[in-house]
Parts: C-alpha cells; sequence; structure tokens
C-alpha cells in the first residue's frame, strides 16, 4: 500500500494550538513523524532585550496561556537569585498557593482537553465547571484568571483576601467529591482503558535521554521533581509526595497528573496553615549584574530560565526552557508503529501548550 | 388497541374525494368542450384514485419523517446537555424573551443557516460522486422510512421481506461514505470512507444474523408478523416481547446498530478528532445538512427497528398502538444517546476485533437458541 | 558524588581544554571547555552520570559567540553549567546530539536564532522562524526592520 504523508494541524482538531505534526501513515500505522513548529513564534527572548527586568514579567506571563503564573514565577526566581535578593517568609508561601492554584487550574484543562482527543465531550464540560472554582480562587489571590502577572520581583502584588482559606476549604471539599466523577467516566469505564492503556509507551532511559520532564517523566516510573530535587520558595518545608507510575504509557500519564491534582490541594492547605504573618515584598535593585540558572516544576515539566545581566536596565540575553518544546523531540519515536487514532491518546497526555513550545 | 391512523385507507379516501372534485369540476366544463367528460372518467378510475392516494401517504409518511427529526434532534441535544449538567438548547435568536421550549425552533435556524451556506466543491474532487453521495444517503436513510410499520393500520409497504429491505436501506449508506471519501480528494476523506467500509463488513453481519435469529422464531421477516408472534403470550402468562429469549441477539444487535449508525463510541469514519470532519471534511452547505438529518432519521429507524425486533412493536395497554410506538422508540434513542455522550471512541482495529471476534460468533449463538426454543415449541415445552 | 569530585574527575580526565570552575551555589558546577574538546568532555560528562540535556543556549558578546551547555544529572542532583566560547568568523561546535538525544531541537533552535552551526547534527534545520529566512534575530547586530 502506498504511503502517505498526512498533515495534523496547523488547523486541526488535534492540536490544542497552532502546531502541525505530519505524520506518515501505512493504512492506519504510522510509519514516521515530524512536529513543525514555530506557527506561534512571538520572539519573547529577543523582546526581552529591550525590557526592563519588571517589564518582562507580563512578558513571560504569556509564554503559556494556561499556566502563565509558573513561567513569570521562574523569571522573578532566576533574577532574585542573579540579584542575591531573599524574599519574605510570607511572600515564599504565597507564591506556592497561586503556583499550585495554577497547576490545579492547568491540569483540569489537561483533562478538558483529553476528553475531546478520545471522543468523550462530556468530560470537557465537566472539567470546564470545576475548573471555573479554582480561577475563582486564583482571581480572588491575584485578580485576573489568566496573564495574572502576580509574581514580583522580590516578593508579589498583593496578599490573599481574609476569608480565602474558608473558601478554599469549601471548593477542594467540592472538588474530592467530583473526582470520583471523573473517574467513573474516564479509567472505571472500559472503553477508556482500552483507548489509552499500553499506548504510547515511554521508558525511563528514553524519557531522560530525550529530555521529557515532568508529569511524563513521571509516568515513566522516574521519581524526579525540581519541587523536591532542586526546592524552591518553601515546598521542602511542606509534606506532599510526588506521583509516580512505572508504566509509561498514556494511562500512566494520566494517573500522574490525577494524582498531582490532588496533591496540590494538600498543599495549599498546608501553605495556608503554616503561613506566617509578615511583608510580602523587598524592593529588589534595578541594575543587577552576573548570571543565574533556576529550574522550577511547571504543570508540563521543567522550566527554567537562563538569564544574563550586564549592569544595564534589561538582561543582556535571556534564554527560556520550555518543557513541551523538549518533549516535542520525542514524538517521531513515540509515534512511530502506533496506530493514527492513537496520536489523539499519546498527544493528549502529555499536555501539549503551544504558547511556551514557540517562545 | 387499534391502530389511530390508518394510512391506506385515509390516503385513499383524500385521493378519492380530490378526485371527485376535479371529475366534478371537469364534468361542469364537459358541458362547453366535450372531450372533458373523457378527464372526469380519467379521474374517476380506480388506477388514478390508487395512484394519488399512494402519492398522499408518501407525503403523509414524509412529513412525519421530518416532524419526527426535529423532536429527535430536539431531544438528543436536550439529553445530553442535561447529561453534561448546562441546558442544551434554550434560546433560538428571533424570541430572545421566551425561554421554555424555544428550544425547539434551533434546529429550523440551523436548517435554514445550512441552505445559506456557500456551496464548495474541492478543485481535485470527482464531481459527479462528489454530489451523488449526500443525496445516496439521504434517499436511502428515507426510503427505510417506507418500511416502518408504526401500526397495524400506519405504514406506507406492508412488504414481506419489510425487514431486510430496512437493512438494506441502511447497508446503502457506507457505501456512499466510501463514494464521498474517494470522490472529494482529500486525505482525511480517503481514511474516514475506508474506515468507513471496514466498519460495514464487520458489523453488516451481526447485525444481520441477529435478525435471522428474530425470523426464526417468529416465522416471517414482515416486520408486522414479528410483532403479531411477540403478542402472542407465552409461558409465564406475558407478552413473548423476543429480548427475553434473544437476550444475547438484542446486545449484539444494539452494539450492531450503534455502529452502523455511527453514533459516537463507534463513529471512527468521521473521528472529528482524528480525521477533522472524516469522510464528511469537504462536504458544506445543505449537501452536509441533508446528512447531518439523514444520520438522526436514521437514528430513529434503528430505533424503530429495536422495538419492532424486540420490544413487542406497538403492544402495550390503554393507549392507541401508535403512542405506544412511538414512547418506546424514544426510549430505545434516548440509550442511544445516553451511551453516545458517556463513552469514548473506539480504536478502528478495536472495533473491526469486537466485530469479527465477539458479535459474529454471538450472534451464530443468538440463532441456534432460536433454533432450540423453536424445536422444542414443536414438542409443547417451548418458550411460546 | 558531588561538585567538588565531579570537578577532580574532570580535571584528571582532561588536563588541558577545560577551566574556570566555580559554584555559583549547591547543586550547580560551572566551568568553560574549549570548542574542539567539548564532546569529548560531553561523552565523559554523560559516563559520570549526567544522563539529561537542559538546556543549550547561544550568546553573543559582539567579540565572539558563546554556547552554555545546562545538563543535568538527576542521580547526584547537580546541574553542569559548560561555557565554550565560538568565534565569530568561524560559528561552528560540534553536535552533542549523538550523546544525548535531547539536544537535537535545543541545537535547532540555536542554530535557528543564532546561527551557530552544530557539525554531525542530524537534522540542522531552522525550527521555529520559516525555512527562507535568511536572519538569525538573536545576534546583536539584527536590527528589526531591515
Amino acid at each position: 500500500m502506498t504511503k502517505l504523508w498526512i498533515n495534523m494541524g496547523p488547523q486541526h482538531p488535534m492540536t490544542h494550538g497552532l502546531w502541525n505534526l505530519k505524520i506518515l501513515v501505512d493504512g492506519e500505522t504510522i510509519v514516521d513523524a515530524e512536529p513543525v513548529l514555530g506557527y506561534l513564534h512571538r520572539g519573547v527572548e529577543k523582546l526581552c532585550e529591550r525590557r526592563t527586568y519588571n517589564q518582562i514579567i507580563p512578558l513571560a506571563d504569556r509564554l503559556c496561556y494556561v499556566s502563565s503564573l509558573c513561567f513569570a514565577h521562574a523569571y522573578c526566581l532566576t533574577v532574585e537569585e542573579m540579584m542575591d535578593l531573599e524574599i519574605p517568609e510570607r511572600a515564599k508561601y504565597l507564591r506556592v498557593i497561586a503556583l499550585e492554584m495554577q497547576r490545579l487550574t492547568s491540569h483540569m484543562t489537561w483533562l478538558m482537553a483529553i476528553g475531546p482527543d478520545v471522543g468523550l465531550i462530556t468530560l470537557l464540560l465537566y472539567c470546564l465547571r470545576e475548573r471555573e472554582y479554582f480561577l475563582d480562587l486564583l482571581q480572588l489571590q491575584t485578580g485576573a484568571r489568566m496573564n495574572q502577572n502576580y509574581p514580583r520581583i522580590g516578593g508579589v502584588a498583593q496578599d490573599i483576601p481574609p476569608n480565602f482559606e474558608h473558601k478554599v476549604n469549601k471548593i477542594f471539599e467540592k472538588f474530592k467529591v467530583r473526582v470520583k466523577d471523573y473517574h467513573k467516566v474516564t479509567n472505571e469505564s472500559s472503553a477508556f482503558l482500552k483507548r489509552m492503556q499500553g499506548v504510547g509507551t515511554l521508558s525511563v532511559e528514553d524519557a531522560i535521554a530525550y529530555g521529557v520532564t515532568g508529569p511524563n517523566l513521571r509516568g515513566s516510573g522516574a521519581k524526579r521533581d525540581m519541587r523536591e530535587h532542586d526546592p524552591y520558595e518553601v515546598y521542602d518545608e511542606l509534606d506532599w509526595e510526588i506521583q509516580v507510575r512505572d508504566e509509561g504509557d498514556s494511562l500512566a500519564r494520566f494517573h500522574v497528573r490525577m494524582g498531582e491534582m490532588l496533591e496540590s490541594c494538600k498543599i495549599i492547605r498546608q501553605a495556608l496553615k503554616k503561613m506566617p504573618d509578615g511583608p510580602i515584598n523587598v524592593k529588589a535593585p534595578l541594575r543587577p549584574e552576573g548570571q543565574s540558572f533556576r529550574r522550577t516544576e511547571d504543570s508540563r515539566g521543567e522550566v527554567s530560565y537562563y538569564v544574563v545581566g550586564n549592569g544595564g536596565e534589561s538582561p543582556y540575553r535571556l534564554k527560556v526552557r520550555s518543557p513541551i518544546f523538549c518533549t516535542m523531540n520525542v514524538l517521531p519515536k513515540l509515534l512511530r508503529g502506533v496506530n493514527i487514532a492513537d496520536v489523539l491518546a499519546i498527544m493528549g497526555s502529555i499536555d501539549v501548550c503551544i504558547g511556551e513550545t514557540d517562545k | 388497541m387499534s391502530g389511530l391512523f390508518d394510512l391506506a385507507g385515509w390516503s385513499q379516501e383524500i385521493s378519492a374525494f380530490v378526485s371527485g372534485i376535479l371529475a366534478w369540476i371537469a364534468d361542469l366544463l364537459g358541458g362547453w368542450i366535450p372531450w372533458f367528460y373523457d378527464v372526469a372518467n380519467w379521474f374517476r378510475s380506480d388506477a388514478v384514485i390508487e395512484f394519488w392516494g399512494f402519492v398522499i401517504a408518501v407525503m403523509i409518511m414524509l412529513v412525519f419523517a421530518v416532524i419526527n427529526l426535529l423532536v429527535v434532534l430536539w431531544m438528543e441535544r436536550k439529553l445530553y446537555g442535561r447529561l453534561q449538567d448546562r441546558r442544551g438548547v434554550m434560546v433560538p435568536h428571533p424570541w430572545k424573551k421566551i425561554h421554555k421550549g424555544t428550544g425547539f425552533l434551533q434546529n429550523l435556524a440551523d436548517g435554514i443557516k445550512l441552505v445559506m451556506k456557500e456551496s464548495i466543491t474541492p478543485r481535485n474532487a470527482d464531481k459527479s460522486m462528489f454530489h451523488a453521495a449526500p443525496a445516496i444517503i439521504f434517499i436511502s436513510s428515507v426510503m427505510a422510512y417506507a418500511a416502518i410499520p408504526l401500526s397495524t393500520t400506519f405504514v406506507l409497504a406492508d412488504l414481506e421481506l419489510g425487514l431486510i429491505f430496512i437493512v438494506a436501506m441502511f447497508a446503502l449508506s457506507p457505501l456512499a461514505v466510501l463514494i464521498a471519501g474517494w470522490a472529494s480528494g482529500n486525505k482525511y476523506t480517503l481514511i474516514g470512507g475506508m474506515r468507513g467500509a471496514a466498519q460495514m463488513l464487520a458489523y453488516e453481519i451481526p447485525l444481520l444474523l441477529c435478525i435471522a435469529g428474530v425470523a426464526i422464531m417468529a416465522g416471517s421477516l414482515n416486520p408486522m408478523e414479528v410483532v403479531a408472534a411477540q403478542q402472542r403470550t407465552s409461558v409465564l402468562g406475558i407478552e413473548n416481547w423476543y429480548f427475553i429469549p434473544q437476550f444475547i441477539g438484542f446486545v449484539v444487535f444494539m452494539v450492531a446498530i450503534l455502529a452502523e449508525l455511527e453514533k459516537l463510541p463507534f463513529d471512527i469514519p468521521e473521528a472529528e478528532s482524528e480525521l477533522v470532519e472524516g469522510w464528511l471534511t469537504e462536504i458544506t452547505d445543505i449537501r452536509f445538512g441533508l446528512i447531518f438529518m439523514s444520520k438522526w432519521m436514521k437514528g430513529w429507524a434503528a430505533a424503530a427497528l429495536v422495538v419492532l425486533l424486540f420490544f413487542g412493536g406497538w403492544s402495550g395497554p390503554f393507549f392507541p398502538q401508535e403512542v405506544w410506538f412511538m414512547i418506546k422508540t424514544y426510549i430505545v434513542f434516548a440509550f442511544f444517546v445516553w451511551i453516545a455522550w458517556i463513552l469514548p471512541r473506539i480504536r478502528i482495529d478495536q472495533i473491526l476485533k469486537i466485530g469479527w471476534y465477539e458479535l459474529v460468533p454471538l450472534s451464530f449463538a443468538t440463532i441456534l437458541i432460536a433454533v432450540a426454543l423453536k424445536f422444542l415449541s414443536h414438542f409443547g415445552m417451548g418458550w411460546f | 558524588m558531588n561538585e567538588e569530585e565531579v570537578t577532580e574527575q574532570l580535571k584528571r580526565d582532561f588536563p588541558e581544554g577545560i577551566s574556570d570552575f566555580s559554584f555559583p551555589r549547591r547543586g550547580m558546577l560551572r566551568f568553560s571547555a574549549d570548542r574542539d574538546r567539548l564532546k569529548d568532555i560531553c561523552i565523559r560528562l554523560k559516563d559520570i552520570g549526567f544522563e539529561q540535556i537542559s538546556l543549550i543556549s547561544a550568546l553573543d558578546w559582539r567579540e565572539h559567540f558563546e554556547c552554555v551547555y545546562h545538563i543535568t544529572s538527576y542521580s547526584f542532583g547537580i546541574v553542569a553549567e559548560v561555557h565554550t566560547k565560538i568565534p565569530l568568523d568561524d560559528p561552528k561546535v560540534d553536535s552533542v546530539t549523538p550523546v544525548w538525544p535531547g539536544a537535537n531541537f535545543h541545537e535547532r533552535e540555536a542554530y535557528d536564532m543564532m546561527g551557530i552551526v552544530f557539525e554531525g547534527h542530524p537534522d540542522l534545520r531552522r525550527i521555529l522562524l520559516p525555512d527562507d529566512f535568511t536572519f538569525y534575530p538573536l545576534r546583536k547586530n539584527f536590527r528589526e526592520g531591515e
């Protein structure tokens, strides 16, 4: 049979964003695959060289439209390291709360997107319903639903409102019940398992060699989490568990993310209890010099910034490591030999965000 | 209870009445121009009355089919809206202030929108085939309605092989899927069309074998006779609806008919997240609308087939036959909707595996059961 | 192994071509490597236990280019930051994609943005910008609109 090159993208229901996955199919089997990126390239790194350090925070927000706070926070963390700046304890806790809330909304977006991928639109509407709760909480804390511009170099923008903890507890109780509903329509249904189990298996060695990080790596059985291995803010003072699965298939990645959502709830509750009073901001120098590299754990993987400052108002060079850009690298290997329909199950479980990938 | 509507009789009467009026007018005119008497005689002849009576019956059935389509569409939208914790279609544009029940008009609005869309034919499409495919699909699904009886009297064509005719009409549409997929000149549609053909092969056989099982028990392939056979009381003193003795056949039939309808767990020929819209990708305007309509028309026809074969057709107490039949078909259709919106789409190889490895052997088992029951009934110890 | 032990090991294996060791913070190791020895050093690093390449950044210092490799060892919890100077008139360096397949996209991006040619890369094409683009936008002498 003749082989066909098929474009899945740039305008395709599979893509979740604007990219193109070229697949070479032989009948229904994929022989080769190649991701084509760059449709959403905005030149963030070049733009950063013309902006002052504070002006970059909202720009970093826009790198990823689903977990924008994580990117802004990683930037602030890196620049603070370059400035040798120690931020107040309360600001650290506030950052952790906002980050975990962002992780929850991001994972809800992923769960929502995996539904239509495998033909389960009901899941999308269920998740949109609950995602709204977390966005409300995030809005209470930061003032915005997306592109929050919340972290600052030297602290955070604002404190939480007085009855925040009560609202958080109420919503988390509701969420714990709803998670059971998700399990009912997903991994307790054999049709869903048929689609996800044993599909897109990635071994630990391959995952590490190809630069896969985050939940996708943990789904392959490596117990790696930057919150634990390169602790930042106050993650080392809180009690939580890394979610790991050994199977390495789509279902394993699904379970890792489902588990992480509940862990995030745990972290937020603890952080709210432990949070001390005090200032939330310190003054930061305007023209830092030096270079720094910090790694943080985004909802999709490792987000790192490499910032070089030469004493000017804006960084001399800023380099972003976006997790999905690196994960795209493994796609040809992952997709070779699977069915066309499996592309959806695999890409859905990887959780693609093109905003960060194309920078 | 007997049927409310006597379709053939009424349409004959309407036809006779209209012909009578026309003949009377022709007679009047015959006073001036003699050959009008011949026209009047022609109007009075049995053949003309019968022919126009049949055309009127077809018209009534068609109007029923379209109204029923709107109801079924509205039902599906409302039902899955509720399944997804929202209200479903509610407010069409012109009547913004009225909320209750106005969502029904959304279907009409959609139809009008589709008529007004631009008609696009791809440059490298095989034009005649590309335009023929939607017509084949629509015609075949409307034709299935001809053989579906709603009651002992409300039936357009009381065919001896009615069940075979309905299934044959169902079997035509995958052919059109293949034609549309090939003729669009697009890779997505091609793959969708091939999937449609593969799926048809895998699911047509268990479907027919299940019908054969029922036909063996009823001793006929006429839907009327099948229902009549189910109305005979069994040893338990209740009506002998075939979903009890033929339970395996019923389950297999439900699965196979869902695949035949390309409803969601089996909608791989158009799998919108993989193949954009599958074989429908290039089809626009009202041709898309026709396919869309025929999908739900077939949905109801399939529910009707399930009711005829396994749920005793129109039999039931108190209400007229048509009411019972509609209630049962809507319940079965609601079941289809429920299945479709809570299950994810299954992969093509898994679908074919289910079809060939599970459904075909099981449907052979249903035939064995049917034969055994029939055999036992000869000695007076059977189900009947 | 910790940072000091890795340093000792590297100094023993490569008497020349490697310099400027420093420890910016805990779990981080920074050093410079010669362009010619880079690939050998990377192979050695991988043998020691640096499994993953996190980031390859290309910098334009006006007098010369610089490639910065961030290489992670999960087992030791160390990041090695390797600086390599590349002259302006000959922007070439050995590719590390054969060592870590994960370097593939990073190197393509560096080529795309800074015009550094990675020799031995299996498929060095532009990745984010269009194929017919003729500029390297992150170079400092690149002016928008020209």
